[in-house]
């Protein structure tokens, strides 16, 4: 099912809100208002939005440490995560968390997860627990290319596999592991290859094009539903940023890699298809979505703001659940 | 209460059943699916694994954090080492990391200690890796009827626990209670009564502990044995008391010396001041040498203490005040 002109309209607000909340949680940081470290998803939010728009609210995703697009994707309320960027009582996670450790299991987003790899085992039981419960559940999980090499990978797809378990495996293939190029670390161009191992289906999709993204995940995600088992999808994308947004990070990629796929930026792709079809957006309404995203995003740094941050004793709260 | 005789290893295999039949969200993944709790439960509660033990721990916490509340068995202690990634980046942060908005209530079961010739990989003890996490509970039993109290409080838990469980001891028997019952985890156990040295002792080295105070009751020596049965958290009021009463501690362990769960006792009881005034020696540590656990039988036993180390350990520390 083709996405109709509402749903790529609220697919377009979904992507730039993720560019804008990021745009400032960017400058925050090296402002000094938001610490450790910021990963950046922009450049990548068409493989998110796309996924995220074939899941039901009560469908499961996991995330890496560049988590804040799937959040929003998910759905996650802007204001807790800036607070939690903020390390603010009102964050997320209580200020425990940050940047690499949103979670809103309420949503069901399971958390982003600082370590590459870490959340597939993750992901993929919350496959089997949605199997167990028969409720028709599906759960996705989001990596990178840089995690399609660790081991993990590879036990979970086939268990997976092996059990029929409803979990799309989305593959955000941007050719980088944080500072070394993909081509040094698999020699198989498509890594979505791999699935033909494992038995299940692997397709590879232009991830930049949030509506071609759209279609592979709903058969992926009716696959899943239909219990004939996991999918591994690879999203053909590439970040924007640096691997963090740390000043003077290093950043090694070729500068003509990095300018062809500024001119394939997913906003514009979508935008212009948007326009392409007559009568359906203009660059006036593009300001006007723009200028309530803005907005919402400055309420988000004001929420942040006003939140105290907590009590340093609040340290020793939450190591163990009653 | 009426009581009846049953081995740990059947101690532990009870807990399991009887908490599996009580709750319905508990589910078991390990390597190998035993048939009669296959034939009991059903392949979906019993599920067989892929050697892959970083998936299938991972798998637990998911499934735990989706309602679940999972039973992993990784058979010996040394198959969660290719699982670290998920036991101590995942398993022991999760609920913190979060903010505690999502309980993770599972267990991990696996058997410790050495003994067996099994040499160097498969006679580990390596708990006290463990207790220097946050986020963990950790028994470790020593009979039939702790092993099926704690472990059924281990699964009623609604935290990550790691079930240590003494090779040595499988074949233990012992008596255990006809009704339901658990033993909570993070208080100790004095498993004999006496007033001269507290030997706290852990798993298989509680029964050598009990050997050695029967030979040192001969000499007119009186020997508490205190058994900690969780290794986190440590019941410290009760090893305290133990050794303000008798004034002089001796620790058994199986594994080595080095930053394991005897030097952490030590420190616990002995940082106390009370404890520490009430001391009338320095506190001995009897563990195993700190080398890698060799095969051939007479190198395997030198590396072990026993009950003539921990006699050794007794005589030392009374010699010395």
């Amino acid at each position: 099912m083709s996405a109709s002109p509402e749903l790529q309209r609220q697919m377009l607000r979904q992507m730039q809100t993720i560019r804008r909340f990021e745009e400032r949680a960017s400058d925050d940081y090296k402002g000094g208002a938001i610490y450790g470290v910021v990963h950046c998803y922009i450049g990548e939010e068409a493989s998110a939005v796309g996924i995220c728009a074939a899941l039901n609210p009560d469908d499961q995703i996991i995330s890496n440490h560049r988590g804040h697009g799937h959040c929003i994707a998910k759905g996650a309320d802007l204001n807790r995560m800036m607070a939690e960027l903020y390390g603010r009582v009102d964050g997320f996670c209580k200020g425990k968390g940050g940047s690499m450790h949103i979670a809103d299991f309420s949503i069901g987003m399971l958390g982003a997860n600082g370590i590459v790899g870490g959340g597939l085992s993750i992901i993929t039981g919350a496959g089997l627990a949605a199997q167990m419960e028969g409720k028709n559940r599906v759960a996705v999980g989001f990596f990178g290319d840089g995690a399609s090499n660790a081991g993990s990978f590879h036990e979970s797809l086939n268990i997976a596999a092996s059990w029929k378990l409803p979990v799309v495996y989305v593959c955000e293939h941007n050719s980088w592991a944080a500072d070394t190029a993909a081509k040094k670390t698999h020699a198989a161009e498509n890594m979505s290859d791999r699935a033909a191992g494992y038995g299940i289906p692997g397709i590879v999709v232009d991830g930049n094009d949030v509506l071609a993204v759209y279609e592979v995940a709903q058969q992926a995600v009716a696959r899943a539903r239909a219990g004939e088992g996991p999918t591994l999808i690879e999203c053909k994308t590439y970040r924007q940023r640096p691997h963090t947004e740390r000043p003077g990070a290093a950043d090694r990629r070729p500068e003509e890699e990095k300018a062809y796929w500024m001119a394939r930026d997913p906003i514009p792709i979508l935008v212009d298809h948007l326009k392409q079809q007559q009568g359906q957006f203009s660059d006036e309404e593009f300001k006007a979505m723009d200028d309530e995203i803005m907005a919402e995003i400055e309420a988000s740094v004001a929420y942040a703001e006003a939140s105290p941050f907590p009590a340093p004793e609040a340290a020793l709260d939450d190591v163990f659940a009653d | 209460m009426s009581m009846r005789e049953i081995s740990y290893g059947r101690a532990g295999m009870e807990a399991l059943v009887e908490e599996m039949r009580r709750d319905p969200t508990t589910f078991h993944l390990a390597t190998d699916a035993p048939p009669s709790l296959v034939e009991e439960f059903g392949e979906e509660r019993i599920r067989a694994t892929p050697i892959a033990e970083n998936a299938f721990s991972g798998i637990a916490i998911g499934a735990a954090g989706s309602g679940f509340r999972p039973i992993v068995n990784w058979s010996m202690v040394t198959f969660c080492f290719v699982a670290m990634d998920q036991i101590v980046n995942q398993a022991s942060k999760i609920h913190y990391m979060f903010g505690g908005q999502q309980t993770f209530p599972l267990t991990f079961r696996s058997s410790v200690g050495g003994g067996t010739s099994l040499a160097a990989q498969h006679s580990q003890s390596p708990y006290s890796m463990f207790m220097n996490l946050a986020g963990l509970k950790l028994i470790l039993p020593s009979t039939p009827h702790d092993m099926k109290g704690l472990l059924k409080s281990a699964i009623r838990d609604n935290n990550p626990v790691l079930s240590f469980e003494s090779s040595r001891l499988m074949g233990l028997k012992g008596e255990v209670p006809d009704e339901d019952y658990t033993v909570p985890i993070g208080v100790a156990d004095v498993k004999r009564e006496g007033k001269d040295v507290t030997v706290i002792a852990l798993a298989w080295l509680v029964h050598e502990a009990l050997a050695a105070a029967e030979e040192m009751e001969k000499e007119g020596v009186s020997v508490e044995v205190v058994d900690p049965r969780t290794l986190f958290p440590l019941d410290e009021d009760l090893m305290r008391a133990s050794v303000q009463k008798t004034g002089r501690l001796v620790i058994a362990d199986e594994a080595g010396p080095t930053a394991g769960a005897a030097a952490e006792i030590a420190a616990l009881v002995t940082e106390d001041a009370e404890t520490f005034k009430a001391l009338k020696a320095p506190p001995k540590r009897v563990c195993a040498l700190q080398v890698p656990i060799p095969y051939s039988p007479d190198m395997e036993n030198h590396v072990f203490p026993d009950r003539n180390r921990i006699i050794a350990g007794i005589r030392e520390v009374m010699e010395a005040g």
